[in-house]
């Protein structure tokens, strides 16, 4: 699998080269600010982008705007977008044209290098990978006016976890429970919140969260 | 000030203008009434007595003064400050009140006052007053034309109109009845006609008196800039302790217990594997923490967003991350110098949460602007209203702090709501700067 990395601290970058690598990843092109991101993206085409928010020349959201960018000229072109802090503004922009392969993580989730992996694998996948901060203050300025408010707490806990990109297996090993006692939640949260059921685990994510977002 | 009202028409104004100057003209009865009061106690000054009584006449002299200023603000194009030197600090006792006395008399703002009670009955005769009592003549000359005249006639008097002698006969002499209609109605005419003019005129004549003089507008100036001064200096004070305190009991103690942690590790590898995990677990977890509390620091000293995007967006976010509903809309060209922006930013933020914690509303909508070389902000929200300035609601610290920028604030909060918080910060627009992060 084809990464193209983009961060500005040297000792960052080399980390997140060495973790991939050693993750049977191909890094396609490591670089450390805005423009160079935009070209590598387009030029590499890669399977998915591992991309720091804050880049030089500027030091502002440099890489945000470069990968939106490199969205909307290649759509749905998978990209991981790490950041010191998770804004949902930011998170909002990248969920906005709707089509999914969109991660969005705090950098300390990459201290524990397995869910990292397994969150750049499910953005390469079309999946979402998003951070429960993000999650749960999407949920926590969700419910002043909104059905979400009439989720039982177990559901709520289930939707968040369902925001964050997880397939029902996973939601089941976290909340040790069975797979099928997940269903059901789901089942009861698509019922209550009026969204289409759907099989599929991504049209599913992508569901939750534009709702979310509205 | 005259924004605020609905702006009056030209024939509105030259309607109203007539009365408005009797009205001035009134005015000088009591003010002279107070300046006889404010020049005895002068000529008492000699003694006790007079130094007890004259800060009181002073300030009635003010306050009666300040009347005329609210109405030229009001009815002119001329717009009036407070000319008076700042006071010193109130203190008790006998020197606090020489103090405030050698203040007062030492001045120039209370003897111009002085000499506005005295010349002002005179000036505003030729000047605001003249347009009504043109008028006022003007009505005379018809009762004279209609009945008057003849009267006096009638019972041998004599009086003059204009020019025109009103004796024995006048009411058979067509000529001369004429001649007062049409003086009378030329006298209207004028009159109506030169009013606005002449409360204009009236309104330079205050302000050369009432108004600051270059010596008390820098001196007010230069109030204004210490007290800011200090508050700023304070305000970033302040923020550098709880920077530190919050760096000492957070990041840093974390750090050192991670240290402490890991030496500890050090020595229970070979021995304990199985502990040496379970502590390098935690060790990862505390880091976590660490980066969380720095991430929290960092967002109160310096919103992200705000750094990445401005102003603009930083309230969006602000917004989005808020438990009421707020509606944020922002027409800004490019971005306000960052001192100004943080400052504004940091205003915004505390006025949101004052009305999440007081005003009951559900309701905010946030208004960016710029206009006139003025970043503006309105926060409007649907809530109880009555709020004030005083009353710990926190509003005074957000002015005093965009005071530091010469921002002000104004607050209109009806009993019953809407509340309605203006900010205006006077900025130049400028593009975004780049600074290493």
């Amino acid at each position: 699998m084809r990464v193209v990395l983009a961060e500005d601290l040297a000792l960052l970058r080399e980390g997140l080269v060495s973790l991939l690598e050693s993750h049977d990843f191909e890094i396609a092109a490591a670089v450390d600010n805005g423009p160079s991101l935009l070209k590598a993206l387009l030029d590499h085409r890669p399977d998915v982008a591992v991309v720091d928010v804050r880049l030089p020349p500027s030091f502002t959201d440099e890489g945000l705007q470069a990968a939106l960018e490199a969205r909307r000229q290649v759509p749905g072109l998978p990209v991981l977008v790490l950041s010191q802090y998770v804004e949902q503004l930011y998170a909002r922009e990248l969920l906005a044209d709707g089509t999914g392969a969109i991660g969005y993580l705090l950098k300390d989730r990459v201290f524990d290098a397995e869910q990292f992996v397994d969150a750049v694998r499910r953005v390469a996948g079309g999946g979402t990978a998003m951070d429960p901060e993000v999650i749960s203050r999407l949920v926590a300025t969700s419910t002043r006016d909104t059905p979400l408010a009439r989720l039982t707490p177990r559901e709520t806990e289930v939707l968040e976890l369902m925001a964050q990109g997880r397939s029902n297996a996973a939601i089941a090993e976290k909340l040790v429970v069975t797979e099928r006692a997940v269903t059901k939640h789901t089942a009861n949260i698509f019922t209550k919140l009026d969204l289409p059921v759907t099989g599929d685990d991504n049209r599913r994510v992508l569901a939750v969260l534009t709702y979310l977002n509205r | 000030m005259n924004g605020e009202l609905v702006k009056e028409t030209r024939l509105q104004q030259h309607v109203r203008a007539p009365w408005r100057g009797l009205a001035l003209m009134f005015l000088g009865i009591p003010a002279s009434l107070v300046g006889l009061w404010f020049i005895t106690v002068v000529s008492m000054i000699t003694s006790f007595i007079g130094v007890l009584l004259f800060p009181a006449a002073t300030m009635l002299l003010r306050s009666r003064l300040d009347t005329y200023r609210e109405r030229i603000n009001k009815w002119t194009d001329v717009q009036i400050q407070r000319p008076y030197l700042p006071e010193p600090k109130a203190e008790p006792g006998l020197s606090g009140m020489f103090k405030r006395f050698v203040a007062l008399i030492s001045d120039p703002a209370t003897w111009r006052d002085y000499l506005w009670v005295v010349a002002d009955p005179i000036v505003s005769i030729f000047t605001a007053a003249l347009p009504g009592l043109l008028i006022l003549y003007g009505i005379w000359g018809y009762v004279l034309a209609a009945f008057a005249g003849g009267m006096i006639g009638h019972y041998g008097g004599s009086d003059w109109y204009a020019y025109i002698h009103v004796t024995e006969g006048y009411d058979q002499d067509v000529a001369r009845i004429v001649s007062t209609v049409f003086v009378a109605t030329l006298c209207i005419a004028v009159g109506f006609l030169i009013g606005p003019k002449m409360m204009n005129v009236y309104g330079h004549w205050g302000r050369t008196i009432l108004g600051p003089t270059r010596k008390s507008e820098l001196a007010l100036r230069v109030q204004h800039l210490t007290e800011t001064r200090s508050d700023a200096v304070d305000a970033s004070a302040a923020e550098l302790r709880r920077i530190e305190r919050d760096l000492h009991d957070g990041a840093q103690a974390r750090l050192v217990a991670m240290g402490m942690t890991l030496g500890a590790i050090e020595h229970l590898l070979d021995k304990d594997p199985e502990k040496a995990r379970f502590l390098l677990a935690q060790t990862r977890e505390s880091s976590a923490t660490a980066l969380h509390e720095l991430r929290d620091l960092v967002r109160g000293i310096h919103p992200p967003v705000l750094a990445d995007r401005g102003i603009g967006d930083a309230v969006k976010a602000l917004a989005l991350d808020h438990p009421m509903n707020v509606e944020v809309s922002a027409d800004l060209p490019s971005r306000p110098e960052p001192p100004v922006e943080s400052a504004a930013y940091f205003a915004v933020s505390e006025i949101l949460t004052n009305a999440a914690k007081h005003s009951g509303a559900s309701r905010v909508w946030v208004d960016m602007g710029y206009e006139h070389d003025n970043l503006r902000i309105t926060v409007t929200d649907d809530g109880r209203g009555g709020a004030s300035m005083d009353a710990g609601s926190g509003l005074r610290g957000i002015e005093r702090r965009i005071g530091t920028f010469d921002g002000i604030l104004a607050l209109n909060s009806p009993v019953g709501g809407p509340t309605i918080v203006t900010l205006e910060l006077p900025c130049a627009l400028s593009s975004p700067k780049t600074s290493p992060s």
